[in-house]
């Protein structure tokens, strides 16, 4: 196997004219409108764990990355490519690391220019540096796990934030929303998965929290899936710390919440950072009763972006959910095909190289142009929202904050 | 960290989820005191089950108390075919062989369902799952309530039959004494498949309990199965009372243990119990003594 592949397999190169081909080979398009003609396209691995544990978070970033390539096919194309198509390849990494090897090795024999996608970080970790193999792109949609871009990976891109900046940013607002409300809560109680996502996070909210003015009463670790969160409730009730920050995907999450409703145990707060469900409109939708007032630092779109609330209407029209995985990776196939306009090529090596001189200021996030360093998008970052009534409202950053935080929680 | 706020609660949660253990146990009892076999596929039946009530959910928009009713005889019919057909035909009457059928019966059915439902966890959401009755000091899970009551039913109509019945009789001269009872004109390999039959319709009804709560992917059923051979050898091969309060027993273990080790390490204090039972009374708390 070549170690540099162009994104065009043996079928189109003889298709293609000899000018055609060769222009897209050695990446100089001299004569885009031969290659129009002959309908090239450029194959895209959209990788997700569309099945197993993670399906829902799988199925709704395919749902935005695959809207984000039929929105640019169906305007046109890639210009600088002579129009050519956005070809999805779509792949099911099956909630694990193991699947998602899998899937890439697939795609790599497919000839694919780049991956988007992962969307869990122990998966993100092990697709891109198996990608990295074959040098080819890797665009992480979510996967926040800080080692995923420290690795020294040529190939692997982050377009939102990391763990450390959301952290971060997390404490912080924290410190300023229980300030600003008199300093109520004192006490944390931790729930987390016990991957990679959870472990992370719970690590270093133990080693942030108690420098904040927090003491952390218990830190609770369980597995994905999990079906049964009574213990876990009962410990809650039994230590009533003040705070409950729980680091758990959707569905344990969504479990979680249900259970202390069901249980009546209220904190004066509850507060995740990266909640699996705690700023999903499917959350607040189905169970509203259980989701109020929750609060979340996570990825959120710009309120302000008219082309974030046309996206909104156009997936909830579909009768879907918008949540973060639609709009990240939404914003990720957009930022991709930004870099290969300006590569003007399928070439990884060239694509990779767009990459890393993006200025591309046209996704759905509050980020600002991206510019990569080291493979991180240095704008990325996360907002902090709470769920209000029937709605989730930004409460931080003030500049486009649509309310006030509520806390502590009224007592019902 | 023992203030009995929760430990109120968790040894009643324990008692609850017990009860759908001791169900899934008795079938396996139920067999093994028979046919004195152990049935690998026991666990694979039980995720059959389980899709079979969740999709009795999905397309019938059947609530699955009421699917019990419609599933416990298919199931029932559907292992005593099992048994009669499969088992016995392909085991020449030689326990080693049956240990190997049933255990390639549940590798078949195992990735059947992996191959026509994927890896995909699903769940089911019902307005009453997170009902509570308020006991005062806990709050007591609808489904679980429910599911108890169940159970505490079955295992008596169960003990009705096996005590009281012709059937029963009939089953438990067999379970004793083969030759004999095939000597007083008894159909051995009827009774064996009705006994077999019997065992898998209690996974239906168990299937039909736990899905309110619990999920279902193709490997749903083992980790029942795992906790259900440990309340067999703690209660006792082939006894009903003992699958009964072993079950309950189990699920208070698992359930303190999750509470002190954490969720993660929940299911250890099972096995460790496992282990003492199987070093200090090997024939169980009730069984009978070889």
């Amino acid at each position: 196997m070549t170690k540099v592949r162009s994104g065009l397999d043996r079928r189109d190169f003889l298709q293609t004219s000899a000018l055609g081909a060769f222009a897209a080979v050695t990446g100089i398009v001299a004569a885009p409108a031969v290659l129009r003609a002959q309908g090239a396209s450029v194959k895209l691995g959209v990788l997700h764990p569309v099945s197993g544990a993670l399906s829902y978070s799988g199925q709704q970033g395919r749902l935005g990355a695959t809207i984000a390539i039929e929105e640019i096919n169906a305007a046109g194309g890639i210009k600088a490519l002579g129009g050519a198509k956005f070809e999805p390849m779509l792949g099911d990494a099956q909630s694990t690391p193991d699947g998602g090897n899998a899937e890439v090795e697939k795609m790599n024999a497919a000839g694919v220019s780049s991956i988007i996608g992962g969307y869990a970080s122990s998966i993100c970790l092990a697709a891109s540096q198996t990608a990295a193999r074959y040098d080819l792109p890797y665009l992480v949609d979510v996967g926040v796990a800080d080692s995923i871009v420290t690795r020294g990976l040529k190939n692997t891109f982050r377009f939102g934030p990391g763990f450390g900046v959301i952290a971060k940013t997390a404490l912080d607002n924290l410190v300023t929303i229980n300030d600003q409300a008199g300093k109520p809560a004192k006490s944390v109680m931790i729930v987390h998965e016990d991957s990679l996502f959870g472990s992370g996070l719970a690590k270093l909210l133990n080693a942030q929290l108690p420098g904040r003015g927090f003491e952390v009463l218990e830190t609770i670790a369980h597995p994905t899936p999990t079906r049964d969160f009574n213990n876990v409730v009962l410990k809650i009730k039994a230590r009533d710390p003040d705070l409950v920050i729980p680091a758990d995907y959707y569905n344990e999450y969504v479990l979680l919440a249900r259970t202390m409703q069901q249980q009546r145990v209220r904190p004066k707060g509850i507060y995740s950072v990266l909640g699996g469900a705690a700023s999903s409109y499917k959350f607040v939708k189905e169970f509203p009763e259980a989701a109020q007032y929750i609060m979340d630092c996570n990825h959120w779109f710009d309120p302000r972006n008219a082309k974030a609330l046309a996206l909104k209407k156009k997936v909830e029209d579909k009768g879907q959910f918008y949540t973060y995985e639609v709009f990240m990776n939404y914003s990720c196939v957009l930022l991709l095909a930004d870099a290969i306009e300006r590569a003007a090529s399928a070439d990884r090596a060239k694509i990779i190289a767009a990459l890393e001189s993006s200025t591309f200021a046209g996704h759905l996030m509050p980020y600002g142009p991206t510019k990569f360093v080291n493979g991180q998008n240095q704008g990325a970052a996360p907002v902090n929202t709470q769920v209000l009534g029937n709605d989730i409202q930004v409460i931080f950053p003030a500049t486009f904050a649509s309310a006030k935080p509520v806390f502590p929680m009224p007592r019902a | 960290m023992l203030s009995p706020v929760i430990l109120i609660p968790a040894v009643l949660n324990g008692l609850l989820i017990g009860a759908v253990y001791a169900l899934v146990a008795l079938g396996l009892t139920l067999i093994y005191g028979v046919l004195h076999i152990i049935n690998f596929a026991h666990g694979a039946l039980l995720t059959a089950a389980m899709f079979a009530a969740f999709f009795v959910h999905r397309l019938l928009g059947l609530d699955p108390y009421l699917a019990a009713v419609l599933l416990t005889p298919l199931f029932f019919v559907f292992g005593y075919g099992l048994q009669r057909f499969i088992i016995a035909p392909a085991a020449h009457g030689e326990d080693r062989n049956i240990l190997l059928v049933t255990l390639g019966l549940a590798v078949i059915i195992e990735n059947g369902l992996l191959y026509a439902f994927r890896a995909d966890t699903r769940t089911i959401n019902l307005d009453y799952a997170f009902r509570v009755i308020d006991l005062g000091i806990v709050f007591l899970a609808v489904p679980r309530v429910v599911a108890f009551g169940v159970v505490i039913v079955v295992a008596l109509i169960l003990w009705f039959v096996m005590s009281r019945t012709d059937t029963g009789r009939a089953i438990r001269a067999v379970a004793k004494e083969k030759l004999g009872a095939e000597l007083s004109g008894i159909d051995v390999a009827h009774i064996y498949a009705v006994t077999f039959g019997l065992g898998t319709a209690c996974l239906a009804i168990a299937a039909c309990l736990l899905i309110p709560t619990y999920y279902v992917n193709p490997q749903a059923g083992n980790a029942f199965v795992l906790i259900a051979f440990t309340i067999v050898v703690l209660g006792g091969m082939g006894s009903v009372a003992g699958a009964l309060l072993g079950g309950l027993f189990v699920g208070v273990v698992e359930s303190l243990s999750g509470l002190y080790l954490g969720e993660s390490l929940g299911q250890l204090g099972i096995f460790v119990m496992f282990i003492l039972v199987l070093l200090f009374r090997p024939n169980g708390l009730f069984g009978e003594r070889i």
